[in-house]
Formats: structure tokens, sequence, C-alpha cells
């Protein structure tokens, strides 16, 4: 455990050297016919989320066909692609939320740390733990902002009073909405502002301690300040997370994503450095939607 | 469609456009027609808030002639109620008891059965099962109370008489038992509608903290619908108090308070079906009638009293949930 801590740890600092630096040069072109992508000089070997051929079916319909991707631990993956592509499915399918939806079908593999998580023996509960998800619209419990922070902990069994304090205070400074809601931590989560609520929202996610956070367009509800805060948050949060959002502003992938995948009627398109999908991507369809031409 | 066949359908009006300015017939005719049609609707709406007034006076103006010949004290606190005795006593606490016991029996039995049901419903089975399950359970509520008293007394009464020996069949445990069988659609109804209100968002946002679906019902869901629970509650308490013929024909009718006080095998009676049985053989302005009218008010100042306390708990519930 501790271990593998020191590696994600090394593994930061190195992703974070390349970013200072802003190497671009070495980027690997990922074939999708290929089983396992290596990214040549890339720091980061083992992927923490492996799709393998996944594909997702609402009784006869598509919602994600063959997906083949790496998703790689302290990064900010972004997923872009035009309304109704299966994104928010394929984001959705990594902590199995869409079991909630009936009539869903599965095929393929996706693997979180190696284990396939839509094998029968799935422990859902530490799924959800060590993936946690931010959604598309703000959606606090109606409860103080204390409970809604410290839900996930006391679900884990802290029943300590300071533990949880602890807890939820190094939440919220994450998050950071710590200073504004210090003095009135048992103020209803409701009464806070829409950005805020979000990133309250963020805060009880990593409350939980995950090691992956699934973000559905966590932005689309908010203003351009509060979307600001909330891409500032990720950008110190990939550090120590893997962080995968599903947006429909290419400017805030290029802004926040270090890899970019596009997904095109339910299909994955390409998958790349963000850099690439964006300056030079080698798909025509690709291209047609990063510069607007889509259609 | 080309083109040109488009552009000649969505062009303006074609003759010359009507005047902006309201003439003088059309300006009396919105004043009058604004003015009367507010004052129809302001009457309609009045006329039950009438109804209720009037009802309240009513029963308070012919209560008052027994509250002032006799006492209030004895009313309230005595036990004995022999209205048609030589020296007349009315007593009515027992009676007032018999009302309680019966009702919120009915409650303990019925709150936490709605709540399971209401749950199930929402939350465990298919939405296709929950469209067929929901109308069955709202037509419990369309049964006539006096099938539900025939069914007591001829099912339910002999079968606890010979299955747990009581003494008698028919009595406050019948009754509860009856009255929260006809309080659970209303409370399934209501608190499954809470329940079912809050969306899947709530539950995304409960299950992707690593919850499971038992922690997510018993620490999201529910709290969050505490105050539609809260109001189903009112609601069925409600119906359990001012139910009366159900437990006229249930509860036995004998007016005590049972000893001990636990014993809900013994036969209670109520407000409601002590009015109800002696209205029709009072004479006119007796004191046995205005007893009864008292009894009346009383009832009307518990349901008035329950209805504070719902709407006291709806506005904090509000409140704590931020929807002020």
């Amino acid at each position: 455990m501790s271990r593998e801590k020191k590696e994600d740890m090394q593994t930061l600092a190195l992703t974070s050297d390349i970013r200072r630096s802003n190497i671009r040069t070495t980027i690997p072109t990922i074939d999708r016919k290929e089983r396992t992508p290596k990214p040549a000089g890339d720091v980061c070997e083992c992927a923490i989320i492996r799709s393998e051929n996944f594909s997702l079916y609402y009784g006869s319909k598509v919602g994600v066909e063959n997906i083949t991707m790496d998703i790689y631990p302290c990064s900010v993956t972004a997923i872009i692609g035009p309304s109704g592509c299966g994104k928010s499915t394929f984001l959705r399918s990594i902590n199995r939320m869409n079991d909630l939806i009936p009539h869903i079908r599965t095929e393929g593999k996706l693997l979180v740390d190696g284990h396939d998580i839509y094998d029968k023996r799935t422990n859902l509960v530490n799924l959800c733990q060590q993936v946690g998800m931010v959604f598309q619209k703000p959606n606090p419990f109606p409860k103080s902002i204390f409970d809604n922070v410290a839900y996930g902990p006391s679900l884990q069994g802290v029943r300590n009073k300071g533990e949880l304090q602890n807890a939820v205070e190094q939440s919220l400074r994450a998050a950071a909405l710590w200073d504004e809601v210090k003095d009135d931590l048992k103020k209803s989560a409701l009464a806070l502002s829409g950005g805020q609520q979000q990133r309250l929202c963020i805060a009880r996610a990593l409350a939980t301690k995950p090691r992956v956070l699934l973000m559905d367009e966590p932005c689309s509800a908010l203003d351009p300040i509060a979307t600001g805060r909330i891409e500032d948050l990720m950008g110190q949060l990939q550090s120590t997370y893997t962080i995968v959002i599903v947006t429909h502003s290419m400017q805030q992938a290029a802004r926040v994503s270090e890899r970019a995948a596009f997904f095109c009627l339910g299909e994955l398109i390409e998958y790349d450095r963000t850099s690439k999908i964006f300056e030079n991507p080698s798909k025509k369809e690709t291209e047609d939607y990063v510069t607007g031409r889509f259609g | 469609m080309n083109d040109a066949n488009l552009t000649l359908t969505l062009a303006p009006a074609a003759e010359a456009p009507r005047p902006l300015a309201l003439t003088p017939a059309q300006d009396l005719r919105g004043y009058l027609g604004a003015h009367l049609g507010r004052a129809l609707l302001f009457f309609i709406t009045f006329t039950s808030v009438l109804a209720v007034l009037l009802i309240l006076v009513f029963v308070v103006v012919r209560s008052v002639g027994f509250l002032s010949q006799s006492s209030l004290t004895e009313f309230i606190a005595s036990q004995s109620w022999r209205p048609t005795a030589e020296e007349p006593v009315f007593g009515a606490l027992a009676i007032i008891a018999g009302s309680l016991y019966v009702s919120f029996a009915a409650l303990v039995f019925a709150v936490p059965l709605g709540i399971l049901a209401a749950v199930f419903l929402s939350d465990i089975i298919s939405w296709k099962v929950r469209n067929v399950v929901k109308p069955l359970v709202e037509i419990l509520a369309a049964i006539p109370s006096v099938a539900y008293g025939f069914f007591a007394v001829v099912v339910l009464a002999p079968w606890m008489q010979n299955q747990f020996g009581f003494s008698t069949g028919t009595n406050a445990l019948n009754a509860a038992l009856i009255l929260a069988i006809m309080a659970l659609p209303t409370i399934i109804s209501v608190s499954e509608d809470s329940i079912s209100a809050l969306g899947r968002e709530l539950r995304e946002a409960s299950y992707s903290c690593g919850a499971t679906r038992l922690e997510t019902i018993v620490r999201a869901v529910i709290p969050a619908a505490h105050s539609g629970i809260i109001a189903a509650a009112v609601l069925g308490m409600m119906r359990a108090i001012g139910e009366t013929m159900v437990v006229w024909m249930a509860s036995g009718n004998a007016p005590q308070i049972p000893h001990p006080w636990w014993d809900l095998a013994q036969s209670v009676r109520t407000l409601t079906a002590t009015i109800a049985g002696e209205m029709g053989e009072t004479p006119e302005a007796s004191l046995h009638r205005g007893a009864l009218f008292a009894m009346g008010v009383l009832l009307l100042l518990m349901t008035f009293g329950m209805n504070v306390i719902s709407e006291y708990f709806l506005t904090r519930a509000k409140k704590a949930s931020g929807r002020t």
C-alpha cells in the first residue's frame, strides 16, 4: 500500500516536471488496435484504468461500443465529443453508476487496478470508495455542510468526532472551500451557491479518499469564475489523484487535461496527448470537431 | 416545400395591423372582467373558509350551554360517562383517552409499515411493478369504512378471541389494526411521492460515496424525505382520529381507560363513536347533547393542534434543507 503510494508520488514529481518544462515532443500516438499502448518516454507506465473492448448497451441501444483505452494515474484525462456520443456513459461505467439504469448490458472488460469491475465478484462499495464521482449538477445532500462531507468517512466506519472533523476540514481545504464555510459548517448545503455546492461535492468525493475522481461535466452549470476555481482545483488535485473529466468545452479540455479522448457515436475515435488532439489530430473527425467544423 | 413557399407562409399578417391602443369598450370589458372574475373566485374560495368557520362557530355555540351549566373539570377529568342516569355525569376522560389510544396505536402500526412499503415501491422493485401496485394500494382508500368495520366484527374479532383468548374481540387493538389498514394508503402514497421525488441524483451521490443500498435508503433517502414522511403520518393520524364507523363497530364502545394502561385487548370508546352513537337519541337543547357538542369542539381542537404541529415540522424541515 505505502509502496504504491510512494510510486505514485514519484510519478507525480516526474509528471509535474514534464508539465513545468512543457516538454511535448515525445508525444506517443496511441493506436486503437493495439491492446496495450505503451506511451514511449512516458513516466506513467501502468494504467490505473484499462478499458478492453468495453461496450455498454441500453436494451438494444448502443451506449458505447468497443472502447479500448488506458487511463494513467496522477493526470487529468479529458473525454470530449458531441452530445449523446457516450462520454458520460463511459465515465459512469467506471464506477458502475449505470447500474441504476434498468436493462443495461456490458461486453468486454473494464479493469480498475487490474480487476475487471464488471466481474460478478466485484465489491461495489470498495469500487465507489476508490473511484469517486462529481456529477454534472451539484447534488449535495439536504444536510449540513459538515454532514455532507462526513458522509463517506462515516460510512467507512469513522465514528470518532475529532477524526471526522479532521477529515471534513482536510477535504474542504483540498476543495478550496474551507475558508468560505469554516465558520458555519452547520449551515445547510443547499444554502450555498452553485459553484460552492459543486466544490462541496468535490470535497465530499475526496473525503472517501478515492484514487480516481470522475467528473461528469462538473462546470456546465457554473459561471466562468466558479469554473475557473474548479479548474484551478483540478490542477492542484492531479498531483495526487487520477482525474477523468467529461467536458463539452474544448477550451476546458485543453486547459486542464494531459490526455484527451474524442468520442463520437459511442466509439472512441482518437485518444492521445491533449496537445496532439488539438494541434495535430490524426483522424479527420477529430480535426473537424476540435476546429468547430463538426457536422 | 421550396424556399419561396416558406417565405410566403411565414410572412406577417397581410391586413392592416390591429390597433395597439385599447378602445374604451375594450378597456371597460377588461376592467369588469378582471374585477368580476376576481370577485367570483374570491367568493368561491371564501365559501370553503367560511364553511370551516361556521362549523367551528356552530359547534362551539351549541356546546356553550353545556359548558356553562356543567363543570369543565368534570368533563375533562372524570372517567364516568353516565349521561342518562338520574344524576347524569359527563366525564369524557375515558372517551378522550379511547380516541387517543386507538389513533396512536393505529399510527404505531401504520407509520413503520407505510414507510417500509413506500421505500419498497420507490427504491426496490422495478418501475413497472410499482406502477401497477401503487394504484392498487390507493384503491384501499376507496373501500367504504363500513366494509372495514364489517370485516373487523365478522372476521378479526372472532379470530382474536379464539387465537389469543381475549375476553372480547371488539377492542382497542382490533380498531387500531383496522384504522392502520385504512391509514396505510394515505401514508404509503404521500411518503412514496416524496421519496421518489428525490430523484436519482441523491441516490447517485450516496452510492458514489461508497454506500450500500441499505445505507443509501436509511442515511440519505429517508432523511431527505422526512418532511414528506411526517406530513404523511399526520395525514394518516387525522384520518384515524376522525374515523367513526370503524371504531364504532370494532372498538367495543366501553367508556373506560384500559387497565393496565398498555392492555389494548380491552374495549374502549372514542369521541367520534360517542357522538355518532348518541346524537340521535338526545333531546334537543339537553345537557347530553351539549356534552356531545363539547366533544366535537375537542375533536376540532385535536385536529387543529395536529395541523399546527405538522406545519411546524414541515417549516422546520424546509428550513433545515434550505428551501425556505
